[in-house]
């Protein structure tokens, strides 16, 4: 009998149809990948395997077998027998799935104790024998620490640990590596790559990262809407796909090897040859924005923190500057000192052009109380415009030019997905006329076929408007994509700068390595090439 | 840690100071006579002279200020006319009605509002707490609106209208209990307690509705983490969520309240004290303000404002023991 | 969990609201709110037309009436329940005689009055300081959160005591009480509004706002007043009926309003020794303002929740805090 056995699943909150009909098994030990983008039902479906929909008002049809357990079936005493025993779920924000006020040796241990009669002491012991196996380095000492003295990556270990603990037929994980550093995720996919030889456990991961899953399961199944679109063995489905939707979100996945795009045919989206231009980014082009040693320090006294530790660099008219780093490597910071929103502490910066910005979270980033014309208009009545029809047309202008419909004039934000709010927040900065745009992480929050078109539109824009842009990401293959010039950001400085092809392709810094040895390959067997590069680069 | 402390004591300190100014300015700048309102109207000319004299109306209002702070740290000598009385630091003044010391009266008044408060706390935090508790794990079932219902009644219900009702119930009709007549703890513990008890429960009855609002809303809020959908997710059951995790996460704000309370209580439990008559600092108060004894006045509002300071304080230290995710800068 | 997996599930594709706004239909849906309204709604209407119902009763509420009072029991008034007659709807204040009911009608007035002047006042000034601590550099609002401090260690009911007895005793009761309450209650405001502004001020269309060139007063006018009137209306309706409290808390102790005018809190305070003669006179104040207090805490329960249903629970504010400054 198979390990999960889904069958004709369906789930539905109130009137929304999560999950329709979706039925696909898992044989004991195996793994396989949920792909999905936000919408597609993925995670729903993964709740579902452990019943976690009861009691929260969602209906769920269907069968759902687990390790041989009918969960919709089963008692409340059978379906807790379930958890965490015959299958162990990992969740996605690692911070946030512990509790912070107890010990995590002590949170292990209490689910140990749920499933096993033994005493404080020999969960305890189980514990630390746990997180020692997770790759905790002083287990003992670090098992009576809190869920927020662990790093971001250690925290997700924790909770690896809390899964094995129970030595588990199957492990559930929902996006365990989304709200990590690309470093650190490579580092836990390895982890679960090892445990799983190890254990001979199941692994069910749910992911929106194409790459992810090539990294770490055998089967895949593409989903979209709530319904299954295509399954099968991962080198197939992403080497040789067979239905359209598949085609089109491997298509949209920017690569970060050139080459692998030519493998996957045309790229529709991506600004193709980039490189074939270089006349655009010749040295001689005006220099818009210049920084000079910049510093820009939080806190003060002991606390004092340097996002940005003595930075210098130049944008020039008409190019793209692609800055990439990890969390807290001071990006954001330098973008907003860029465009005026933030001062530097120390250094210069020289602004000889309209600079705007393209914000991050296309929720905040537009006021949800105006409606989307209003706020494309901000930067015309600001500037004194006082004529309505002329702010009206140009606004109307303005949408249509960023892919919207003008009638859209008095719809309020939360009436528009997130790429359209992109869209939005792109028509407000046109608006204002800049020479210059820097976009904050402006696709990192989208979908990647809504990533996609935001990109190419940026890059549609570039052209025709001779914008400069510079591109703040985390992620080293969009960054790619788009610039023709990157700098490598760590720790509030650049440790790496010059022209995208020769930093992807030959980095001379070994943080630049590091990071992309790290990004995830769609190709399975590189993929295994490549965990076996980063093995040597660790050891190194 | 040390140096969280240090800042939040030496915040309030400054605080205290600050409050200093503000009475005395808004008592002895105040318009009117002040030396003729501080003795009281029946005082002579020749006894408004002296008043006049010993405050220093003379100076300048910042002279004025410092001899008071002066006397606050160092006590003042006061002449009474036919002798000399020395008051000692910290020393608030002599009342004008009584001619005793403001420092002694006060320190006098204490132990009958400390034995309210701490009384009332403990059955308050109980009461509080456990409803709140009660009403999370049985909640979306009758239990819960019944005890919403009630929560929300006490809330509306002013202390003086619960305790008259009391009054009127245990002892007027069921004659179950003594009009309240405090005796002293290091009298007779029975009979202070047995005197206590009706001002407790009604100082209780209507100050556990915040907490067992807080309690609740807090634990909820806990339940909606993600966290307890881990440990659902690991089989843990109902009540061990409820109690073990959704309780600990409640618990700073519910804590920290708790300090805010017992400190504004040993301020004076004004209304309770006037209306049980117990002779505590709140009733003190009421008399000294309806005979504009104003140096009493004065001395109780700083008394008053250094136990909110306090426990401000307090409440702030707590929360961040009791939640260590708070930054201690 | 439901939710938030709904949210991330659906995305941006969750049905667009529409129809009337969601405040007035979440509000109608809530029967207890529906009912306290229309308590509320009574009782103000008592108040207005305190005149014009006295007039049909054919009373005032200053008039003595030695005869309905029985001398030789210390002034207890005739007839069952306190006097309740056709004459005198709610009977007659032992001593005195004068009707209970016009009595009350005008206490309304001055209860309610002086709660909705500090309520107003509180909010005025509480919007200021916080929004002036919300946007201003780091001296300004350490020395605005010094000042909050220090007005909450002067708690509501102590400084009003002290405060009454330097004001000199022409100036209107009501309206100095009013004051009062108002200049010393508004921290709770200010620390929200301050710590709302904080919240929106690094809110990425704030920072858009400020990059299309508008200044600080439009980014306040345009960007963050609009997002704070839904915290701070929620605030002031709970802060309504703790003013009340305070209001007939102070009258009770006798430093509040003085005897002449009615307040239901002088009101009670008279009736503390009458309890065993007199019940009626003790339990009508007793009974209008609990009904009052319940009433519009009900209603500002119903308010907060149809204003931000997810934020219910978690801004944590209770009409309680202020209550128990001077209980």
């Amino acid at each position: 009998m198979s390990l999960v056995e889904v069958t004709d699943l369906s789930i539905s909150f109130g009137d929304v149809h999560a999950v329709r009909g979706l039925s696909f098994s898992l044989e004991a030990g195996g793994a396989l990948g949920v792909v999905g983008e936000s919408g597609s039902g993925k995670s729903a479906s993964a709740y579902a395997l452990l019943g976690l929909h009861r009691g929260t008002g969602a209906k769920v049809g269907g069968s759902v077998r687990v390790a041989g357990v009918d969960v919709q079936a089963a008692g409340d005493a059978e379906l807790r027998g379930l958890r965490g025993a015959k299958a162990a779920m990992v969740f996605q924000d690692p911070l946030s799935s512990l509790d912070p006020y107890y010990a995590v040796g002590d949170q292990i241990a209490q689910v140990y104790r749920v499933h096993h009669r033994v005493s404080r002491r020999a969960a305890r012991a189980r514990a630390v024998e746990v997180l020692d196996r997770v790759g905790i380095p002083e287990a003992v000492r670090r098992s009576r620490s809190r869920p927020h003295e662990f790093s971001g990556g250690m925290r997700q270990r924790a909770l690896i640990a809390m899964a094995l603990a129970c030595e588990p037929e199957l492990l559930i994980a929902d996006e365990p590596t989304t709200a990590l550093d690309v470093t650190v995720q490579a580092q836990i996919l390895d982890l679960l790559h090892d445990l799983r030889r190890e254990t001979g456990m199941g692994l069910l991961l749910v992911t929106h990262d194409v790459g992810v899953a090539a990294e770490s399961v055998d089967d895949v199944l593409v989903m979209r809407s709530g319904l299954a679109v295509e399954r099968g063995p991962v080198a197939e489905v992403l080497g040789t796909p067979r239905e359209p939707y598949t085609k089109a979100l491997l298509a949209a996945v920017p690569r970060i090897a050139p080459a692998a795009r030519a493998a996957v045919g045309a790229d529709p989206v991506a600004p193709a040859g980039r490189a074939a231009e270089p006349e655009r980014t010749g040295a001689e082009a005006e220099v818009l924005v210049e920084a000079a040693d910049v510093r820009q320090v939080f806190g003060r006294g002991k606390s004092a923190l340097a996002a940005v530790d003595g930075v210098s660099l130049t944008v020039r008219r008409g190019e793209t500057l692609g800055i990439v780093g990890e969390s807290g490597s001071g990006k954001t910071t330098l973008g907003r000192m860029l465009v005026g929103l933030l001062e530097p502490t120390s250094g210069r910066i020289g602004r000889a052009a309209r600079v705007q910005m393209v914000f991050q979270d296309p929720v905040s980033s537009l006021n949800p109380r105006r409606s989307v014309g209003e706020s494309v208009a901000d930067p015309l009545r600001a500037r004194g415009e006082r004529d309505e029809s002329a702010i009206r047309a140009r606004v109307r202008d303005l949408l249509r030019r960023v892919g919207l419909d003008p009638e859209q004039y008095d719809r309020y934000p939360h009436e528009f997905s997130g790429g359209q709010r992109q869209r939005v927040g792109i028509a407000r900065a046109l608006a204002a006329e800049p020479e210059l745009i820097v976009c904050d992480e402006a696709v990192s929050a989208l979908d990647v076929t809504t990533q996609a078109q935001v990109t190419a539109l940026l890059a549609e824009l570039q052209q025709e408007l001779g914008l400069a842009l510079v591109f703040i990401a985390h992620d080293l293959a969009v960054v790619r994509q788009v610039s023709d010039r990157v700098a490598v950001m760590r720790r509030g400085r650049i440790v790496e700068e010059g022209p995208v092809e020769r930093v992807y392709g030959d980095p001379a810094d070994p943080y630049t390595k590091q990071l992309l040895a790290a990004v995830p390959a769609l190709d399975p067997a590189l993929a295994a090439v490549r965990r076996a590069a980063r093995k040597e680069l660790a050891a190194a | 840690m040390s140096g969280f402390l240090l800042r939040r004591l030496g915040g309030a300190l400054f605080v205290l100071l600050a409050l200093s100014v503000v009475v005395y300015a808004a008592f002895y700048v105040a318009p009117g006579d002040v030396a003729q309102i501080a003795c009281g109207p029946r005082c002579s000319p020749a006894q408004v002279a002296q008043v006049s004299e010993q405050l220093h109306l003379g100076d300048p209002v910042y002279v004025q200020y410092a001899h008071f702070l002066q006397a606050l740290v160092t006590g003042h000598d006061y002449s009474t006319g036919t002798g000399v009385v020395h008051c000692q630091a910290p020393c608030l003044g002599l009342s004008y009605q009584s001619g005793q010391q403001v420092t002694q009266l006060i320190v006098a008044k204490l132990p009958a509002t400390a034995s309210l408060a701490v009384g009332a706390f403990v059955l308050w935090m109980v009461l509080g707490v456990g409803t709140g508790v009660l009403s999370v794990w049985r909640r979306g079932r009758v239990t819960e609106r019944i005890l919403t219902g009630i929560t929300l009644a006490g809330m509306a219900t002013p202390v003086f209208v619960i305790g008259l009702l009391l009054i009127i119930i245990c002892v007027t009709a069921l004659r179950i209990l003594p009009f309240p007549d405090y005796v002293p703890f290091t009298e007779d513990p029975e009979q202070w307690a047995w005197n206590l008890l009706l001002p407790w429960i009604s100082l209780a009855l209507i100050s556990a509705a915040p907490y067992a609002r807080m309690t609740r809303a807090s634990m909820l809020e806990t339940l909606a983490e993600d966290h307890v959908r881990t440990f659902r997710a690991y089989g843990v059951g109902e009540r061990t969520i409820v109690g073990r995790h959704a309780l600990r996460g409640a618990l700073a704000p519910v804590i920290a309240l708790g300090a805010l309370d017992v400190g504004s209580m040993f301020g004076g439990a004004v209304l309770t004290e006037s209306l049980f008559g117990i002779p505590g600092v709140g009733r003190e108060l009421v008399e000294a303000v309806k005979q504009v004894d104003l140096p009493v006045v004065v001395g109780l509002v700083l008394v008053t404002g250094f136990f909110v300071v306090l426990a401000n304080a307090v409440a702030d230290i707590l929360q961040a023991m009791a939640d260590r995710r708070v930054v201690l800068s | 969990m439901a939710e938030a997996l709904l949210v991330e599930e659906m995305g941006a594709v969750r049905a667009p609201t529409s129809g009337a706004h969601p405040f007035w239909r979440r509000l109608r849906a809530r029967r207890s709110a529906l009912v306290a309204a229309a308590v509320v709604a009574l009782l103000v209407l008592l108040a207005l037309a305190a005149p014009l119902l006295t007039g049909i009763e054919g009373q005032n509420p200053t008039a003595y009436h030695p005869d309905l009072v029985d001398s030789a029991t210390g002034g207890v008034p005739l007839g069952s329940f306190g006097g309740i007659s056709a004459e005198h709807w709610l009977g007659v204040e032992p001593l005195t005689g004068r009707d209970l009911f016009a009595r009350v009608a005008y206490g309304a007035r001055v209860s309610l009055g002086v709660a909705l002047g500090a309520t107003l006042l509180q909010v005025a000034v509480g919007v200021v300081v916080g929004l002036s601590a919300g946007l201003g550099n780091r001296f300004v609002d350490q020395a605005l959160s010094r000042v909050t401090d220090v007005v909450v260690a002067l708690p509501v009911m102590v400084t009003a005591l002290g405060a009454l007895a330097v004001v000199p005793a022409g100036f209107p009761r009501p309206v100095l009480i009013a004051v009062i309450v108002g200049l010393v209650g508004w921290s709770g405001i200010s620390k929200i509004v301050r710590a709302q502004t904080l919240s929106l001020k690094s809110r990425d269309h704030v920072a858009a706002a400020r990059l299309s060139g508008w200044g600080s007063w439009q980014i306040a006018r345009r960007e963050l007043l609009p997002a704070l009137a839904a915290p701070v209306i929620t605030y002031a309706v709970l802060l309504f009926p703790a003013n009340i409290v305070v209001e007939a808390a102070l009258s009770f102790l006798g430093v509040g309003i003085k005897p002449p005018t009615p307040s239901w809190g002088q009101m009670l305070s008279d009736a503390d020794t009458w309890y065993q003669a007199a019940p009626t006179y003790l339990l009508i104040p007793a009974l209008l303002l609990f009904v009052t207090v319940l009433a519009l805490t009900v209603l500002g329960e119903g308010v907060r929740t149809a204003l931000d249903p997810r934020a219910a629970s978690r801004l944590r504010i209770g009409t309680g805090r202020k209550k128990e400054a001077g209980a």
